[in-house]
């Protein structure tokens, strides 16, 4: 494991699924990316991250009832755990610590 | 419902995930890409949408997603005891079908059982030694000129040893043997012949030879002394205590006398190195003194020089410093280039058959054809096993139909049919293991190679390897008829009692058969040309006699003796001696020049008496023959064949006109004396004639050529016994006749024509039996319908023709098949090799394709009328 520091995209995820909150699986997750970022989500992409944050223990999930959609095929649910949440506080605290620290006046002449 | 049937991703995509997808993420992902697909269908067309549902599914074959590779789950311990007891019940319900597969199985096994020991054996030469994948041996190729024969010998120079030793770094040790060191070998009150080497360097450091009596460190070191084995030590002390005893060698002076100063166990079966007795290196730097070929780069005949690499070494530095010292020492000679190289001990034994190897050698190639050829005679017995599986499948289908429905999966039908077919191999096992030790004693003594190389003994692990092997042609045999059960549809099977699907696969059944077929012509075809090659080799014309000829290994004997005691005999019509006996593939070479002395060319020669050549029947085209009075004729007359005059264009290749032309033999100047008729002096089969001389030796011949009138020939041998013990005593009397000299050089030839046709007959055997088997089942099968025929009016004979139609048909497609292919193979590629063969005669062939034919009909025929007599009121009334 590579310990708790989230990358650009897995914080993205993570942030989607806690948006999302009982309709989050792979599929839906792509859609909300690509709406909110507006760039393209590959869902190979979005599935190994979704696979990784599991194994990290940012993320649960339990599989859903079939629906016609998808042949018959059950949906796998994602649900952000305690440490996701966490990581995620995390992630936002280091962020609002930096931005409170630039000076009014680095951004504006830009 | 076929719309929705086209808008479904690729079904091999689909089965390829299902494949290799963890079972915990599968029913996510199918579902996700099943989203996609429906969505791509919409926005970009279902084309498009497919190729991107394969795409995404390879894709997403990544390192989470693969499924871990587990234990085939088919053989699952707890299904296995139920497994073994419905095979059982099975196979005692099919009796004839049961017969059949074992006994077809069990004869190819037991060609697969004799591969095995003989790989076995092959891969244990030479293992004995502690180090022996860091030994290397030193070979050479020697390159005369510009000639094109670039071949490797084993040997090499005891001038390569010395100069290896002084300026090749990486070596560990080195040991040096120099073969020869034979004769008869005299303590106190035993005279013994034995062979062996001198050897030096560290020679029980590079080999593991391990010592009884002695210091393996300083035994050879000092010059004259010998070590001796436990065997040969018993021979020449009994059971005195042999350390520090003398020893008396013959030397070319004189009498050496050796100590002996160690004693090591007998060597091991599996040594490529043979000896009885070692004699020190040092000991020829004292017998050889002032000898200056002894040390020189050229000499390369005698000397086998090991390496002992250190560990973890590599032996191409080794390689390329040897180039280096290769190129530097050929400069110190003329003509020759010899370049040296290592060989790996692991394929001294079985590897490339080299020049003056010592020891035996089995050459990879030729395991590797045997090996091909009984594969694919085991091949062909797993052919039977598929064949009749697969025809009974009607039988069985409704047992497997049965299966499912209670629930079995695939895969337990699966491991039901593999251990059934598993238990029938091992059934075969213990009848081929009886077939092997019949075998072995035969395949033994079908060449001398072999019954010196190999032991074909059983060890636990050679057992291990036939159960394994066993096992293996089981699951070769069983898959097929595995799968083709476990994808059999339930509902169909249980609802349709009707024969099509047993038929569904006639056309493998029938490709199988013709297969087998094809196979066994094949090999009848391969052992009638090789027959016939053989046979012509033997009747082929020398060009010389060679009729009644006894020849008789002189030893170190005085020729004159001998010949005096021979032309005693009234049953010896004449005696000559020869230095070597020609058409055995022995030669010695020497070079000679005609007026240009810049053209050298290279010549076999052989040194013989005045009556040689009236003996043997050569023809001379001009000139006289040597002449016992004239005293220097050895020295200065000489007689050559046609092709010399060819090669230097002496006397316009007129033989009259060369007759007192002068050569130069070995730097000697010679009168041609006579031209004689050339003659095939090397091996028949593999060499063109080409440049020969005979030179004038009354008694330096080693073989003494007696031509024998007798119409008692054990009494004639009787009175030769008698004349030899009076001129030795130490040596047994080596005579065998020319004709029997001829044949015993084609053993290994003759070898493989016997391999090849008792692999043949297995063959023919195997395919027979499947064929029995076939035809059994097919008219079993049709049973009713013949029946019903009868009833209706058709003749036996209608029926019988309607029965073997089919096969026929079937043997037909084997013989286009199998003929062509021999013909082009045999012509293309194995006669291609030999200078001399008998012509591909197609009337031969024909003779074997119609007795496999014959065979084949009497099969078929037999079967069917017994069908086709049968009372038809009997199969109708039991419905």
């Amino acid at each position: 494991m590579k310990g708790t520091n989230l990358g650009e995209f897995e914080e993205l995820v993570l942030l989607t699924i806690a948006s999302l909150v009982n309709e989050a699986y792979s599929v839906g997750i792509c859609d909300e990316l690509e709406k909110h970022t507006g760039r393209v989500a590959k869902l190979g992409v979005v599935h190994a991250v979704l696979n990784r944050l599991e194994e990290k223990g940012l993320v649960k999930s339990k599989l859903g009832e079939a629906t016609n959609v998808r042949g018959g095929k059950r949906k796998r649910y994602y649900s952000i755990t305690s440490a996701g949440k966490a990581a995620v506080l995390k992630a936002k605290e280091v962020r609002d610590q930096l931005w409170s620290i630039i000076p009014e006046i680095a951004l504006k002449n830009i | 419902m076929k719309d929705q049937q086209k808008i479904s991703p690729p079904r091999w995509a689909q089965q390829l995930l299902s494949w290799y997808c963890r079972p915990e993420l599968l029913e996510d992902l199918q579902g996700d890409l099943n989203e996609y697909f429906h969505r791509n269908v919409k926005s970009v067309g279902v084309k498009k949408a497919r190729l991107i549902y394969a795409l995404d599914v390879l894709k997403f074959c990544r390192s989470y997603t693969i499924r871990k590779p587990g234990f085939p789950n088919f053989i699952q311990p707890n299904m296995l005891a139920s497994y073994i007891k419905i095979s059982g019940r099975s196979i005692l319900r099919n009796r004839l079908f049961s017969t059949i597969n074992i006994a077809g199985l069990a004869i190819s096994m037991a060609v697969g059982l004799v591969m095995i020991g003989l790989l076995s054996d092959m891969y244990q030469y030479d293992k004995f030694h502690v180090n022996h994948d860091r030994i290397y041996r030193v070979v050479s190729q020697h390159r005369y000129l510009d000639q094109e024969d670039k071949s490797l010998y084993a040997s090499t120079s005891l001038r390569a040893a010395k100069v290896i030793d002084e300026s090749v770094p990486g070596i560990d040790e080195m040991a040096i043997l120099y073969r020869g060191f034979d004769g008869d070998i005299k303590s106190g009150q035993q005279t013994i012949p034995l062979t062996g080497f001198w050897a030096g360097g560290s020679f029980f450091s590079v080999f593991t030879f391990p010592m009884i009596a002695g210091d393996p460190a300083t035994a050879l070191a000092k010059p004259y002394s010998v070590v001796l084995t436990v065997t040969s030590a018993k021979k020449l002390f009994g059971n005195t205590d042999p350390m520090g005893k003398r020893l008396i060698r013959a030397g070319q002076a004189s009498d050496e006398e050796y100590t002996v100063t160690g004693v090591i166990k007998d060597i091991p079966v599996f040594s490529h190195v043979r000896f009885d007795i070692l004699a020190s290196l040092g000991t020829r730097e004292l017998t050889q003194k002032g000898n200056p070929n002894e040390m020189s780069w050229v000499n390369m005949w005698n000397t086998y020089v090991y390496l002992l690499l250190p560990e973890g070494a590599d032996p191409e530095n080794i390689q390329r410093t040897l180039t280096k010292v290769s190129l530097k020492e050929n400069k110190t000679i003329e003509n020759t280039t010899i370049k040296l190289s290592l060989q790996p001990m692991s394929e001294i034994a079985l590897g490339e058959d080299l020049n003056n190897s010592i020891g035996p050698v089995m050459t990879s190639s030729s395991v590797r054809v045997i090996g091909i050829l009984s594969v694919i005679v085991i091949l062909s017995a797993c052919f039977n096993y598929t064949n009749l599986s697969i025809a009974r499948s009607l039988r069985r289908s409704r047992e497997v139909g049965i299966r499912k429905m209670v629930g079995a999966l695939k895969t337990h039908v699966l491991g039901q049919f593999m251990v059934e077919a598993i238990i029938i191999a091992l059934f075969a096992l213990t009848l081929s293991f009886a077939i092997f030790v019949l075998l072995k004693p035969y395949f033994l003594s079908l060449n001398n190679q072999y019954s010196q190389m190999l032991l074909l003994d059983l060890s636990p692990r050679t057992i291990l390897y036939f159960l394994l092997f066993a096992i293996l042609v089981g699951i070769l045999a069983g898959l097929f008829p595995a799968l083709f059960f476990s994808r059999l549809n339930t509902i169909q099977v249980l609802k349709n009692i009707s024969p099509v699907r047993g038929f569904r696969s006639a056309g493998i059944r029938q490709g199988l058969i013709v297969a087998q077929f094809t196979i066994s012509l094949m090999f009848i075809a391969a052992t009638i040309t090789g027959y016939k090659h053989y046979k012509h080799v033997l009747a082929f014309d020398l060009g010389f006699e060679t009729e009644n000829m006894l020849n008789i290994e002189l030893y170190d004997n005085k020729a004159d003796l001998l010949k005096k005691e021979l032309s005693e005999i009234p049953e010896v019509k004449g005696v000559s001696s020869s230095s070597i006996v020609t058409s055995l593939g022995n030669y010695f070479g020497t070079t000679i020049k005609y007026t240009d002395p810049q053209d050298s060319a290279f010549v076999h020669y052989s040194a013989i008496d005045e009556h040689y050549l009236s003996l043997h029947g050569h023809k001379l085209l001009a000139g006289r023959n040597f002449n016992s009075q004239h005293k220097t004729a050895g020295t200065d007359e000489v007689i050559v064949n046609e092709k010399v005059l060819k090669r230097f264009n002496i006397g316009d290749h007129r033989p009259q006109n060369a007759i007192g032309e002068f050569i130069t033999v070995n730097g000697k100047k010679m009168k041609i004396t006579a031209v004689v008729k050339d003659f095939h002096y090397g091996k028949s089969i593999d060499n063109e004639i080409k440049e020969f001389i005979f030179r004038f030796s009354p008694d330096g011949g080693r073989y003494i050529n007696a031509k024998i009138i007798s119409m008692d020939w054990p009494a004639t041998l009787s009175k030769i016994q008698t004349a030899w013990k009076k001129i030795d005593t130490v040596h047994p009397l080596e005579a065998t006749f020319y004709d029997d000299q001829i044949e015993q050089s084609y053993a290994d030839f003759s070898a493989r024509i016997k391999v090849i046709g008792s692999l043949s007959f297995l063959a023919i055997c195997i395919a027979s039996i499947g064929l029995l088997g076939m035809v059994v089942f097919t008219t079993e099968i049709r049973l009713k319908e013949i029946s019903i025929r009868k009833v209706l009016g058709a003749t036996e004979a209608t029926l019988v023709f309607m029965l073997s139609r089919g096969f026929f048909t079937l043997m037909g497609i084997a013989v286009l098949i199998a003929l062509p292919t021999t013909h082009f193979f045999f012509t293309g590629y194995v006669l291609d090799e030999y200078a001399e063969h008998a012509p591909l005669a197609l009337s031969e062939l024909s003779i074997g394709v119609i007795s496999l034919m014959g065979l084949a009909l009497l099969l078929v025929c037999s079967q069917t009328l017994k069908v086709a007599r049968a009372n038809p009121a009997d199969v109708l009334k039991n419905e």
